[in-house]
């Protein structure tokens, strides 16, 4: 199913949780929602649920206007980020619910329940604990549970909430795989909020970044990472380098000197440079147009080590990546160049 | 419009059925206690103010209040002694019918009052099994103002005690041991650092004891003897007006009373927000 | 690496590893000294000495005995005090059967009003976020703080003879006041917060997650509520009937001003109770008292058997 989300704005109070927000979500593709807390990723979802409404703006599922509807009339499978699993009903009853609740004429058969929710258990590997009670079951299959729960109602659009959010790092990670294995397999739209940008990277098909409750950026995960459009996204995913400078003449230059970089043609003016730790290039010679300074130190392990630079006659330290073959010690003078970077005009 | 901002929900929810139980509520609490409430007020309003004055100010309602007020005070004083003593025998300490005597601390609360009532005149009249150990020294309990403090202890004590309880329960063993290790002595610590802490649940606990006496009926009157200018409490007095179809009189001192409850409650309220501001609870 | 001793470990005795909490001492050595001479086992910090904990438990036993077990057992051997023909005589007399009755259908009433009364008041409290909530909270908890008197007075005023509408309740003959109607009324005002008040504070807690989750599974609001809130607070509902359903079967003041003590008509059983012992009755007097107090023994039971089941959900 396909989900055009035009001008939604949301407020709560004076604070505006949602401020004219963009999106179309494709049909079939795996979504992440990506932002600090408070970017309105949440609300985003909520409102796609049916669980809160936008002040203003349109929601269309395939064309059709989904504010018109309930919740319960969206087909959308919800699972939330504490799971919301019914604690008095076992894990059956539990993935049972959306079917039982139908009106009579729409309902299965119980023959048919049974059959969907055993299906159901098998797909998410937990079939033997069917009469088991949400409180006797860990982070990780409750997690599970819920997703097999809001399938089990053939959902058009499948919504998760921080999924992984309450799980410890290794089950996160194992989930994952998993949740991107059933996914390419269903091929049923979904969109996941998630505050981690590593998961969003491993995951999404595409990922849409939020802050403050605007869209910064949509795209693949490769491109979101290389081509970060604002400098927000480029801080909030990956490690930044960010240098304060100044454009002139399309050179940059940084503590008055020019430092070797071409400005891609950002406007002269005052400007912040960002680059990845890694591609920070050492530079064999000494170099008038580059930028220099002294090896403060020197951690990590494995092929690469981590360098601490601090720059010139400033305070400035930053943190680049260095392979292991490199000599280097602690006072030596280091001359750095940037291989790939982007130029932020700064904004009065 | 201020109206339409009050009780208006302040974030719309999914969850159904605002409108229609909020209104139910509202109907329900009206019908129920605010207008018959309100009622009470309203009939007051049909004496003159010197009628009213006059009513209140009388030898033997002024002597009812004075009673009433005096020795409700007196037996929630009692328990503010020793309902902290139960709480902690019974939260601190493991002894052999612990579990029962936490348990009958609720027996004021659920035996009914005219029970307790009989009960207790039984109990301390002069032929009675306590009542009649007091006789030879000379000491009358029963049909004399002592009777109605002894009801009012019974009927006050679980107050002072479910009040404290969960607060002396929750309290984090590390300021104890803290205060310990810093080199304080028990009766110190106690003193410094457990009395201050439980200091708002026990004011509140006094509060709300007070509160229940200077209302309660049944389990004094058959104890209280019931002389007027001697023994007599304020609801009997009320009802003794209503008997005699003095309506007026009945709703005056009715007022006065409800009042005084409202003022009582005000209190235990701002005790209430003090006493989980002080234990770091959030509301 | 090499681990640097900074200083000798202290010498401390083997029977005393904890730093005992009544003792004043903060020098080290005199600690150990101290130790030595008076071997202690490990003292808890929070652990009161002995006598301590001797006369307190003492005074909190001697202060309910006096208080609490007497006067019920006082109540136990006044109503067999003429053997158990007459306690059952007592309590099969047809005026004291007709006020089991009585009590018994006020009681229903009153439970059943303020179930259906508290669980709405409570989804309206405990699900929506509202201004003015903790006026209304305070509202419904109000009853609490009047005195059962005026709770009957109120009525009185109301539906009374010269009450705001007694005089077209005579004329159309509808009897409240000293009839069933005033004594339901004035049960229903005494008892009004038990349910409510048990309600808000769970529901409050468990959210609306849940609610949240069957809606979009396509469950309607009521399917919601019987479904999924329901039994999440079946046993605080039940908890608050309990206590409901003891203080309606005992209530006396309210009561009493209301009923009109028409024996065998208007008699609940705690002022049946009043009736035969102002009329010298006082065995028969206790016998219904007794049943009244076991009924309130019950309630405490199944009170605590209720709590451990609420600690455990």
């Amino acid at each position: 199913m396909k989900i055009s989300i035009a001008d939604v704005s949301k407020r709560f109070g004076a604070f505006a949780a949602l401020d004219r927000v963009n999106l179309e979500v494709r049909s079939g593709e795996l979504l992440a929602l990506l932002g600090p807390s408070g970017s309105g990723k949440t609300t985003l979802l909520r409102i796609i649920a049916g669980l809160d409404w936008p002040d203003e703006g349109q929601v269309l599922f395939d064309g059709e206007d989904a504010l018109a509807r309930s919740a319960g009339e969206r087909h959308v499978g919800l699972v939330f980020q504490h799971y919301a699993l019914f604690r008095h009903m076992t894990v059956f009853e539990n993935i049972a619910f959306g079917l039982r609740v139908r009106p009579r004429r729409a309902r299965p058969s119980e023959a048919e329940i049974r059959a969907r929710v055993q299906k159901l258990l098998g797909l998410v590997q937990l079939g033997w604990l069917a009469d088991r009670y949400p409180n006797q079951l860990s982070g990780g299959q409750r997690q599970r549970i819920a997703l097999a729960r809001a399938l089990a109602i053939g959902p058009r659009l499948l919504l998760l909430d921080e999924p992984f959010g309450a799980l410890d790092a290794k089950v996160r990670k194992e989930l994952r795989r998993w949740l991107r294995d059933l996914h390419s397999e269903m091929h049923v739209t979904s969109i996941f909020v998630t505050h981690d940008q590593e998961e969003a990277m491993e995951v999404a098909d595409r990922v849409v970044v939020m802050d403050k409750g605007r869209i910064e950026q949509v795209g693949m995960p490769q491109q979101v990472y290389e081509q970060p459009r604002t400098p927000f996204v480029h801080e909030f995913i990956g490690e930044s380098i960010m240098l304060p400078v100044v454009v002139l003449n399309n050179t940059v230059h940084f503590e008055g000197r020019p430092i070797g970089v071409d400005a891609q043609g950002a406007p002269d003016g005052v400007a912040t440079l960002f680059a990845r730790p890694f591609n920070m290039t050492i530079l064999r010679d000494a170099a008038s147009d580059s930028l220099h300074g002294e090896v403060r130190g020197i951690h990590g392990i494995g092929p690469a080590r981590r360098i601490d630079v601090a720059l010139g006659g400033t305070q400035t330290v930053i943190e680049i990546d260095a392979p292991r073959s490199h000599n280097c010690a602690i006072g030596q003078l280091l001359y750095l160049r940037p291989a790939q970077y982007q130029l932020f005009p700064s904004e009065f | 419009m201020s109206t339409a901002a009050f009780l208006r929900r302040r974030t719309p929810s999914v969850i159904p059925g605002f409108g229609l139980t909020l209104g139910v509520t509202l109907l329900w609490l009206s019908l129920i206690v605010l207008i018959p409430l309100a009622g009470l007020f309203l009939k007051t309003t049909e004496l003159t103010l010197a009628q009213f004055w006059t009513v209140i100010t009388s030898r033997r309602v002024l002597h009812a209040f004075e009673l009433s007020f005096g020795l409700s005070l007196a037996a929630a004083a009692v328990n503010l002694v020793f309902g902290p003593v139960v709480v902690w025998a019974v939260v601190r300490y493991r002894f052999p019918g612990r579990r029962l005597l936490d348990a009958i601390v609720d027996i004021p609360f659920a035996l009914p009052t005219a029970v307790a009532g009989i009960a207790l005149t039984a109990l301390y009249a002069p032929s009675g099994w306590i009542g009649g150990l007091l006789a030879p020294l000379g000491v009358k309990v029963a049909f004399t103002p002592l009777g109605i403090f002894i009801a009012l202890i019974f009927i006050g004590l679980p107050f002072v005690v479910r009040t404290v309880q969960p607060v002396l329960e929750d309290l984090d063993s590390q300021y104890e041991e803290a205060a310990a290790s810093l080199g304080a002595g028990r009766w110190t610590t106690v003193r410094r650092v457990v009395l201050p802490t439980i200091l708002p649940a026990l004011l509140t606990g006094f509060a709300l004891a007070f509160a229940r006496a200077v209302g309660e009926y049944g389990s004094v009157i058959f104890i209280a003897g019931n002389l007027p200018n001697v023994s007599e409490i304020v609801p009997l007095l009320i009802v003794i007006r209503l008997q005699e179809f003095h309506y007026a009189d009945a709703t005056a001192i009715g007022a006065v009373m409800l009042v005084a409850s409202f003022i009582l409650l005000f209190l235990v309220n701002g005790l209430r927000r003090w006493s989980e501001l002080r234990i770091g609870k959030r509301t | 690496m090499c681990s640097v001793q900074v200083t000798a470990p202290m010498k401390i005795n083997p029977k005393a590893p904890g730093i005992s909490a009544s003792l004043p001492a903060p020098i080290p050595a005199q600690l150990s000294t101290q130790a030595a001479a008076a071997p202690r086992h490990r003292v808890d910090a929070r652990e009161d000495a002995p006598w301590v904990r001797f006369i307190v438990v003492a005074v909190a036993v001697a202060f309910m005995g006096l208080f609490v077990v007497l006067p019920l057992a006082c109540v136990m051997t006044e109503a067999f005090a003429k053997g158990v023909a007459a306690y059952f005589a007592a309590l099969t007399d047809p005026d004291t059967l007709a006020a089991i009755t009585l009590t018994l259908l006020a009681a229903a009433i009153s439970v059943v009003a303020n179930v259906v009364f508290g669980v709405i008041a409570a989804w309206a409290i405990a699900k929506f976020d509202f201004s003015g909530k903790n006026l209304l909270i305070a509202l419904i908890e109000l009853p609490f703080s009047v005195s059962p008197v005026i709770a009957g007075l109120v009525f009185v005023l109301l539906f009374g003879l010269q009450g705001y509408f007694g005089g077209w309740l005579l004329a159309h003959h509808v009897k409240i006041i000293f009839a069933l109607p005033a004594i339901a009324l004035a049960t229903i005002f005494v008892t009004f917060p038990f349910v409510v008040r048990e309600l808000v504070p769970l529901m409050q807690e468990q959210g609306t997650e849940e609610e949240e989750a069957a809606l979009s599974l396509g469950a309607s609001g009521l399917t919601t509520f019987f479904r999924v809130t329901l039994p999440n607070i079946k046993w605080a509902l039940l908890y608050g009937v309990l206590l409901c359903n003891a203080r309606a079967m005992g209530e006396f003041g309210a009561v009493s001003v209301v009923s009109g003590h028409i024996r065998g008509q208007t008699l609940t059983m705690p002022l049946q109770v009043e009736t035969l012992y102002d009329g010298y009755q006082i065995t028969a007097a206790f016998a219904v008292a007794s049943l009244l107090a076991q009924l309130a023994i019950v309630s405490l039971i199944v009170k605590v058997v209720l709590e451990a089941r609420l600690e455990r959900d």
